[in-house]
Formats: structure tokens, sequence, C-alpha cells
């Protein structure tokens, strides 16, 4: 799992019908000075996360799994979001 | 599996129900000589690690969900699996 940023919505009309009533969200992984790190990806909201606020992703098959797991196509999806970055101790 | 160093924690009360309970570390990989690299991980806590242990973190999902909340099956792709006490590189040892 990532720290990451929600940098932005996607909007998407035409789309897999899996994905109809999801919620996409374009992240920004974060390093643990929670800087930038990377590019930034698109995923799959769970938990009702929004732009600005603070997340943590799972990568891959395991990303599908908060959802009726092989009905969401997936590899990206936020499973959680952080208090506040003073939540974040290192 | 890769070498890791604990550099702290999250806490995030709106989480996936899976992850009820569970320690959420923030962590570094090490190369095997022990130095820092730019790859920071969230992981889930199987072996009650602690700040600044160095330690061994298993990237497969179906294995850090077992080990991390007993059963298979979750979004969780990263645990801490172990406390690694030293490494030994080709003669030369590296110290925790």
């Amino acid at each position: 799992m990532q720290l990451a940023r929600v940098i932005g919505t996607v909007v998407a009309t035409v789309k897999n019908e899996s994905l109809v009533g999801r919620t996409l969200l374009v992240v920004q992984t974060l390093n643990k000075d929670l800087e930038p790190i990377g590019k930034p990806s698109v995923a799959v909201d769970s938990v009702g996360a929004g732009v600005g606020e603070l997340v943590f992703w799972c990568r891959g098959k395991e990303a599908s799994f908060p959802f009726k797991r092989e009905d969401t196509p997936t590899d990206c999806t936020i499973i959680g979001i952080v208090d506040s970055d003073a939540h974040v101790t290192c | 599996m890769i070498i890791a160093r604990v550099l702290g924690n999250i806490v995030a009360t709106k989480k996936n129900k899976r992850y009820e309970n569970a320690r959420v570390m923030l962590c570094q990989q090490l190369t095997p000589e022990g130095d820092e690299t730019a790859y920071t991980v969230l992981a889930l806590d199987a072996v009650d690690a602690g700040v600044g242990d160095t330690v061994l973190i298993v990237q497969e999902g179906w294995s850090a969900s077992t080990v991390a909340t007993g059963k298979p099956g979750a979004a969780i792709d990263s645990a801490i699996v172990g406390v690694i006490d030293h490494i030994d590189l080709l003669g030369q040892e590296r110290a925790q």
C-alpha cells in the first residue's frame, strides 16, 4: 500500500458496465515526507475519499477485493483515508 | 520479499473494515547492504515490529492478507512478516 494525495476526479461516460457507479479519482503517490513521487495514477474509491485528502491505496489483484471480486476491474483502489497529515508519524 | 526499515505508522479512522485493529506501518526499503532507497511503502504489521526495526515485508496479497488478518482475500498487498537480526553478504556482515 502507498500514501497518496487525491488530486482530481475522472469522468468517463463510456466505461465497462462493472465500473458504473464507481468513483474514479486521480491520486499522486507520496513519499515519507509527503512529497510527490512518480507519476499520478487513477484509482477506484472504496471509502468515500475526496479531492485534497490524504489516502492510502492498494495495488494489484487485491485492489478489487473491497468490491464483489470478479466484478470490478481495478489494480489501484483507495482503501483508507488518513485522518490528517499529522497522523503520519516517522 | 523486501528488506525495509520501519519509519512510523499512520492513523486512519475511515478505512476498509479488514484493517480494523491492524497497525499500518510506514516503511522504507533498504538495500541488502542497509542503504536507504527512495521506495516507501505501507505494510500491515504481523509481528509487533517497532519503529527503527529492520523488517521483512511480503508483497503478495494472499500471503499478506492471511498473515496480517488471519484469513485471505482482503485489500492488503504488503505485510511485515519478520524482524531481521542481521544479513550476511559474501563474508561481510551488516548488523541491524
